[in-house]
C-alpha cells in the first residue's frame, strides 16, 4: 500500500452562498465517502477541512502577508490522506470523493530513504 | 553476460549462417528491432522493475547480439535470445546496486491465474523461466489516462516501438531536449505515482482501451498529415501505427474496436499513393485515381469491418472504418453511397459526440442532399464555436459555397482556411482553389 493525498479544490464562494440544506448534503456525502473507502479496500489515514482562504496568511522569507499564496477561483478547502494499492486504486477512491463545487487532485506522498 | 547462448539460442542453421552474407546479421538485428522490441522490453521490465533500467538492458542486448550472432549464427527465436540476454543484464545490475534501484520499483501485478494451467515449477527463477508476453501491460502503462496525451504518444513510440528520442522529436516537430524532458517526466510519474504495470480489469477496459486506440490513431494521422513542413506523409510514423494496430489486434483478437481501428487505418492507408499528385499537390477523394488504390489492403480492411460490425452497438472506430470501407469500395466519388455514409455519421455522432464528426456528416449530407443542406449544418457548427481555429471547417465551407456558385463567399472561406494551416501541401491546395474562385492573381 502507498499513501496519496486527495486535495479538494472548490469554489469558496459557492460554499459561502450555499443553503443549510446543501451544506447538509455535503456533510452526508463526506460521511458516505468515509464508508466507501474501506469498502473499496483502501483506508483513510486522516481527513480535514480547512478554513477559507480569507483566513490564510502567507510567509515568504520574513515577509508576512494576508491571504493565500495564489488567488484562484478554486482553492484547497480540505484533504484526505489515504492508503491505496497503486494509482489506479487511488483514482478509483478519488472519484468517490465529494467535490460538488470543484475537483480533487490526487498526489502520491513522497517516500524518503 | 556469459558466452553461453541463452534460451532460444539454438542457432537456426548452425554457425555457418553468419557466412550467408555480410549484411545478414545486421539485417536480422534490424528486423528483430522492428518486430520484437516491444516483446523484449515488456518482458525485461518485469524483471528490471524499472523502465529506464529495462531500456538500458534491452539496448545492451541488441548491441551484444551483433557479436554473438556473427559468431554463433542468428538464433531460431531472436526475441527469446534478446529477452534472456536483457533479463540477465537486468538481474546483474540489480545485484550490483540493489539499494540504488530498489527505491520506487515498477509496480508489477501478478498474473491472474489461468484456469487449467500448471503452477510454476518449484525453484524456477525469473531468469530462465518461460518468457511472458507482457506487451499489453507495456502499452496500457504507456497510455495510462494519468499521463497527458502527448506523453502517452511519446512513451508509446519510445518504449513500445523502440524509437529514439531524436526520432520522436523530429516526428512531432519538437526540440530534442523538450522531447527528452517529456519522456523523463512521464517515466518519473509512472514510478512516483505508482502507475501499475498491468492490463486493466474488465470494468475499466473499454475506457483504457480507447486511450490506447486513440494514441495509435493519432500516430497514424500525424504521419498521414504532418502538422507542418514539407511532405504530406511521414511514412515511418504510418508504418509504426500500422504495426501497433496489427500487434494489438493479434493480442486482443476479440475486441471489436481494435479490429475497427486496424480496419480504419488500412482502408485509409490503401489510398496513400493517390493522396497527392507527382508534384506533391494534395488531391481530394473525388480527384484521386481509384485504380491505384491498394485493393488487397482494402479487402483486408473491409473483411475486418464486416466481422466487427456483427453484434450490437459498434464503437466509434468500427463505425469510422465502416464509412472508410464504403468510400474505398465505391466505384467512383459520384457513385459513392452517400445516404448510407450520412446515416453512419448519425450513428457515429451518437457514440462519439464530436464537432469534427458533425463536420464530416455535413460534408456527407451535402453529397447526399445537395450543398445547401450541408452548408446549413456547417452554419450550426460555426455558431457552436467549438471548431474555431479548425482548418477543415472553412475549407469544407469554401467547397460548398463554390459548388453553389458563391465565389466571393468561397474566396473568403479559402482565405480563412489558409490562415489556419502550416502544411505545405495543404496550403498549395487551398491557394490553388482560391485562385480558381477569384481568377488568376493580378486580374
Amino acid at each position: 500500500m502507498a499513501e496519496y493525498l486527495i486535495l479538494i479544490a472548490e469554489d469558496e464562494n459557492a460554499y459561502a452562498a450555499a443553503t443549510p440544506d446543501v451544506l447538509q448534503q455535503v456533510m452526508e456525502a463526506h460521511m458516505r465517502f468515509a464508508e466507501q473507502v474501506p469498502e473499496k479496500g483502501g483506508k483513510i489515514v486522516e481527513g480535514r477541512a480547512l478554513q477559507p482562504t480569507s483566513t490564510a496568511t502567507t510567509i515568504r522569507g520574513d515577509v508576512v502577508t494576508d491571504g493565500p499564496f495564489v488567488e484562484t477561483k478554486e482553492a484547497i478547502g480540505g484533504y484526505y490522506l489515504i492508503e491505496a494499492r497503486d494509482l489506479d486504486h487511488a483514482l478509483e477512491i478519488g472519484k468517490l470523493c465529494p467535490a460538488r463545487f470543484g475537483c480533487v487532485e490526487v498526489r502520491p506522498i513522497r517516500v524518503f530513504g | 553476460m556469459s558466452s553461453v547462448p541463452p534460451d532460444g539460442g539454438e542457432p537456426a542453421g548452425g554457425a555457418g549462417d553468419a557466412a550467408a552474407g555480410p549484411g545478414a546479421v545486421p539485417d536480422a538485428i534490424a528486423d528483430a528491432h522492428r518486430r520484437e522490441w516491444a516483446f523484449v522490453l515488456a518482458a525485461t521490465a518485469r524483471v528490471a522493475g524499472d523502465l529506464d533500467l529495462a531500456e538500458e538492458c534491452v539496448q545492451d542486448a541488441y548491441a551484444a547480439a551483433l557479436a554473438a550472432w556473427t559468431r554463433q549464427g542468428v538464433p531460431r527465436n531472436p526475441a527469446a535470445w534478446l529477452t534472456t540476454a536483457a533479463r540477465r543484464r537486468a538481474i546483474d545490475a540489480l545485484r550490483r546496486d540493489r539499494v540504488l534501484r530498489a527505491k520506487l520499483p515498477l509496480l508489477i501485478e501478478p498474473d491472474p491465474p489461468v484456469a487449467g494451467s500448471a503452477p510454476p515449477a518449484a525453484g524456477a527463477g525469473e531468469e530462465d523461466g518461460p518468457i511472458p508476453d507482457d506487451r499489453l501491460r507495456l502499452i496500457f502503462t504507456c497510455c495510462h489516462p494519468a499521463l497527458a496525451r502527448e506523453a502517452q504518444v511519446a512513451l508509446t513510440l519510445r518504449l513500445v516501438c523502440g524509437l529514439t528520442t531524436v526520432e520522436i522529436a523530429q516526428a512531432f516537430l519538437v526540440s530534442e531536449p523538450a522531447m527528452a524532458a517529456r519522456v523523463t517526466r512521464a517515466k518519473k510519474k509512472i514510478s512516483a505515482a505508482r502507475i501499475p504495470y498491468r492490463v486493466p480489469g474488465e470494468a475499466e477496459l473499454p475506457d483504457r482501451l480507447d486511450a490506447v486506440l486513440t494514441v495509435i490513431h493519432l500516430l497514424y494521422t500525424t504521419g498521414h498529415t504532418a502538422p507542418g513542413g514539407p511532405g504530406l506523409v511521414r511514412a515511418d510514423l504510418i508504418e509504426r501505427a500500422i504495426g501497433l494496430a496489427r500487434m494489438l489486434h493479434a493480442l486482443m483478437p476479440d475486441e471489436r474496436e481494435v479490429s475497427g481501428l486496424l480496419a480504419l487505418i488500412l482502408l485509409t492507408d490503401a489510398r496513400r499513393a493517390t493522396r497527392a499528385d507527382a508534384g506533391g499537390r494534395l488531391l481530394l477523394l473525388g480527384e484521386q485515381d481509384r485504380s491505384c488504390w491498394d485493393r488487397e489492403v482494402i479487402a483486408e480492411g473491409a473483411a475486418l469491418v464486416r466481422e466487427a460490425l456483427r453484434g450490437a452497438r459498434p464503437g466509434r472506430f468500427v463505425v469510422q472504418a465502416a464509412i472508410a470501407a464504403l468510400h474505398a469500395e465505391a466505384p467512383s466519388y459520384a457513385e459513392t453511397d452517400w445516404p448510407q455514409i450520412a446515416g453512419l455519421y448519425d450513428v457515429l455522432l451518437r457514440v462519439w459526440s464530436s464537432p469534427v464528426v458533425a463536420l464530416n456528416r455535413a460534408v456527407a449530407v451535402a453529397m447526399a442532399r445537395g450543398p445547401a443542406a450541408g452548408l446549413a449544418q456547417i452554419g450550426e457548427l460555426e455558431a457552436d464555436g467549438r471548431l474555431a481555429g479548425y482548418r477543415y471547417l472553412p475549407a469544407a465551407k469554401a467547397d460548398l459555397l463554390r459548388r453553389l456558385g458563391n465565389q466571393a463567399g468561397a474566396a473568403q472561406a479559402y482565405r480563412d482556411a489558409l490562415a489556419l494551416t502550416d502544411n505545405d501541401a495543404e496550403r498549395e491546395f487551398l491557394a490553388r482553389r482560391l485562385t480558381e474562385v477569384t481568377g488568376p492573381p493580378g486580374d
